[in-house]
């Protein structure tokens, strides 16, 4: 087995040093969240995002039909959050949205202005009441109506996990039918933000993912933001519909205007490869992207520690959309290709998501894996407050876990 | 400050003036005839027993009932075939036949029984898992109910669910976590004033469940939005093995909704039991008052659940002067037979019907078959969104969808 001399993330430190004494610019040269390339930032891409799929009340006029008719618009990704809901209260009268402090726009302003377009029968403030406002949304959806709740931050849905997990994602199983919240969603800002700590930087969907019925959703951008939160509030089925926190303001794309959806349980090939799978979704997806660009042509301070042998690998990024169910179809023929596959999260690595995907790639492609599947994840630590930049898997991390897989 | 204190003082007057040692009585059988029908199809009006409510922030309901012959005699006869139904039940489980948890009613029938009288069949109820009387009493049948605790395809739920997880279009179950369905019961009230139906939810918990602290979080927001919620307290006085007194600060369930008004009631009578309900949709439907809390006073014969031998914790003797002195089925016999409403074989004949009811559908339950293989997969998520595969009973079970 190649090794490296020591492990790259312990050399960071001395890289800052010597950045600093020839100026570049401070988050280093390369991609960040506000320069990167996957997301879409022409409205030409926008609009050939892949599996996008246009939900029109006039879907059959030509003006429409034609792709070169939609309108994008600038948004970051609360506000694509904000106009997914603003066309689900327009288009769904029994449509309610609730949760602490949304009335006045909420505390990341996803729901800035739509008790004042929608009246507060149907965007009003909850107490700060996790459980009861999952109970409540699960009685509300019963009746036949669409919830849209949202718990403040993904931190907080501990008190809920009864109600999700032994009310909404089983009603449909254990009445056998005669009753079900698929027009539930619960929506959470998740992840890590940089200073969050212990109770505001954590990421949980992996606690949901034994519990069938639900569906657990994450979008990377914008435009999926807006896709795969309206395909969730329509899902048949309860979703939660956890939003990268960071990614709120810092990530920006042309947003398609019309009313679409992306379609939940499919993963998205973000870069084609041959060599490595590498699997990730929310916010390590832009670090995954500047760690795929440091592989290939990293600076001059980082080139003696980036085999050149490794730089032509060519890396297939997948994001995986939705944690629960999660497109195994997808990555096993991904993997079944690469031989290698390598899962970035936030979550600490214990019973993480990332556990369940590598026993079952494993069992998939045993035959075809030439590399242990390896995990990049936060540590199974709370999460730290001063040192949040070192909990999270960030780009060296990755990198150095890309290039021990390749030379395994 | 001493003014402030003299405030408080003046504030708790009126509740430190209610006699303390008063409190609502258990009695099946004290509600007396006060008009005779003329015609026995008109209706005739009763007295209840000036101690069968307490009231806490609002009136207690009118003391003088109407009703008809022909309903006090469908009273009986529900209750009868309800308390039939776990008979049958109870001996099932004996038998080994149903499996798992099973928990019983019998001799909280006035409370299933009562509460169908006084509503609406649009209206909603929500309970906890001793569930099967309000099961059939919503419409459901007792073949439903008995398939469904044999764990047969006729069950509610397909056999799938079992004991604790039986519903109806207007019936939300029959759950399972101590409390949970209490804010559902709020969120289904808010949506049927989200589409301005008039028509309320019932929603029902235990005296153990009153501790729960998403039971208080549900209070707040149905008061807050002023929603048709009837919190309805089932205090049969024992919350599983730990009796009331033993759990509760404050075993006054009735009173523990904070500004929500609340009434205590003989939940032994099934007469109270009526008046009560009808008096808390009025409060919540025709007045538009808002939530009301109920506080059923009853008792259960048997344990908690078939492991529960029902006597640790309480004594015999207890249980069998509540069976002899306060059994609503018989209270309902007693006024009956007092009032001329029927003879002893009358009632006898209604025993009977009721016994071979229950028989009968359980002949049909048992001889249902088991859920199949397929079933396993169905009902997760909706037909045609589930995920690739689910995993199965053994190692190499691996469902395709």
């Amino acid at each position: 087995m190649f090794s490296l001399p020591f492990k790259a993330s312990r050399r960071f430190p001395s890289l800052i040093c010597r950045s600093n004494s020839t100026a570049p610019p401070a988050g280093g040269h390369l991609p960040s969240i506000a320069t990167s390339t996957i997301l879409r930032s022409t409205r030409e891409a926008a609009l050939r995002t892949p599996w996008l799929r246009w939900l029109d009340d006039n879907a059959s006029s030509p003006s429409t039909v034609i792709v070169g008719g939609r309108e994008t618009r600038k948004m970051n990704t609360y506000q694509a959050v904000r106009d997914a809901m603003s066309i689900a209260l327009a288009k769904d009268d029994s449509a309610v949205v609730f949760g602490e402090d949304v009335a006045f726009g909420g505390v990341f302003r996803c729901t800035m202005g739509l008790a004042e377009e929608f009246g507060r029968e149907r965007v009003f403030n909850t107490p700060l009441t996790e459980q009861g406002i999952v109970g409540f949304g699960v009685g509300f959806a019963l009746m036949g109506h669409t919830a849209i709740a949202e718990i403040q931050f993904a931190d907080y849905i501990f008190p809920a996990f009864d109600q999700l997990v032994n009310e909404a994602a089983k009603i449909r199983y254990r009445s056998g039918g005669t009753f079900n919240v698929g027009g539930l969603t619960i929506r959470t800002p998740t992840m890590s933000v940089g200073h969050g700590g212990l109770y505001h930087s954590q990421s949980p969907e992996g606690f949901f993912m034994g519990a069938s019925g639900l569906k657990v959703v994450i979008p990377r951008s914008p435009i999926q933001a807006k896709g795969l939160l309206l395909g969730s509030i329509r899902d048949p089925n309860p979703v939660i519909f956890m939003e990268p926190k960071v990614l709120y303001r810092s990530a920006v794309e042309q947003v398609p205007i019309d009313d679409y959806e992306l379609p939940l349980g499919r993963a998205e090939i973000l870069v084609s490869g041959t060599d490595l799978t590498l699997l990730t979704w929310g916010t390590p997806v832009y670090h995954c992207e500047a760690a795929l660009h440091m592989l290939s042509s990293p600076e001059a301070a980082l080139q003696p520690h980036i085999t050149a042998s490794l730089r032509s690998a060519k890396v297939e990024l997948i994001d995986l959309r939705s944690i629960l169910p999660w497109d195994v179809e997808t990555i096993a023929e991904s993997v079944n290709r690469t031989g290698r596959l390598v899962i970035v999260h936030e979550a600490g690595m214990t019973a993480g998501v990332g556990a369940e995907i590598s026993a079952e790639i494993q069992k998939r492609c045993f035959l075809k894996l030439d590399a242990p599947i390896k995990r990049v994840t936060g540590w199974d630590t709370p999460v730290a407050l001063q040192y949040e930049k070192f909990h999270i898997p960030d780009a060296i991390r990755i990198v150095d876990a890309v290039m021990e897989t390749l030379s395994y | 400050m001493a003014s402030l204190a003299r405030l408080r003082m003046a504030h708790r007057l009126p509740r430190a003036s209610r006699p303390l040692a008063r409190s609502v009585q258990t009695s099946a059988d004290t509600t007396q005839l006060h008009s005779s029908p003329s015609d026995p199809s008109l209706p005739f009006t009763l007295k209840l027993h000036e101690d069968s409510f307490q009231s806490y922030q609002c009136d207690t309901p009118d003391l003088e009932v109407q009703l008809t012959k022909e309903e006090l005699l469908l009273m009986y006869r529900q209750m009868q075939t309800m308390r039939r139904m776990e008979m049958a039940a109870d001996a099932l489980y004996k038998a080994k036949l149903i499996r798992g948890f099973c928990h019983l009613a019998i001799g909280q029938e006035a409370v299933s029984v009562g509460l169908e009288h006084g509503i609406l069949p649009t209206d909603r109820v929500i309970t906890a898992y001793r569930c099967h009387p309000f099961a059939v009493m919503r419409g459901g049948t007792i073949k439903g109910v008995i398939g469904e605790l044999l764990g047969r395809q006729d069950g509610m739920s397909h056999g799938k669910g079992g004991s604790m997880h039986i519903f109806t279009p207007t019936f939300f179950g029959g759950n399972g976590i101590v409390g949970a369905q209490v804010p559902i019961g709020t969120g289904v009230a808010f949506a049927q004033k989200y589409k301005g139906e008039k028509n309320c939810t019932f929603a029902l918990y235990g005296d153990g469940a009153s501790n729960q602290g998403q039971v208080f979080e549900a209070f707040n927001m149905a008061k807050l939005w002023n929603l048709p919620t009837i919190f309805v307290c089932e205090n049969n006085r024992y919350g599983m093995g730990t009796s009331a007194a033993r759990s509760s600060s404050n075993t006054e369930y009735y009173t523990r909704g904070d500004k929500i008004p609340g009434l205590q009631v003989n939940g032994m009578d099934i007469i109270a039991t009526k008046q009560a309900v009808a008096y808390a949709r009025k409060w919540a439907v025709d007045d538009d008052k808002g939530p009301l809390l109920l506080e059923f006073v009853t008792y259960r014969y048997g344990g908690h659940s078939m492991s529960d031998p029902g006597t640790t914790y309480r004594t015999r003797e207890e249980v069998q002067r509540m069976r002899s002195t306060q059994d609503p089925i018989r209270g309902l016999q007693k006024y009956i037979e007092e009032w001329g409403m029927a003879t002893e074989q009358e009632l006898k004949a209604l025993d009977k019907a009721a016994k071979a009811e229950v028989d009968a559908a359980v002949e049909v339950a048992k001889a249902s078959p088991e859920p199949s293989t397929k079933d396993l997969w169905t009902d997760i998520y909706y037909k045609g969104t589930e995920p690739p595969f689910m995993r199965g009973r053994e190692r190499e079970e691996v469902h395709v969808y």
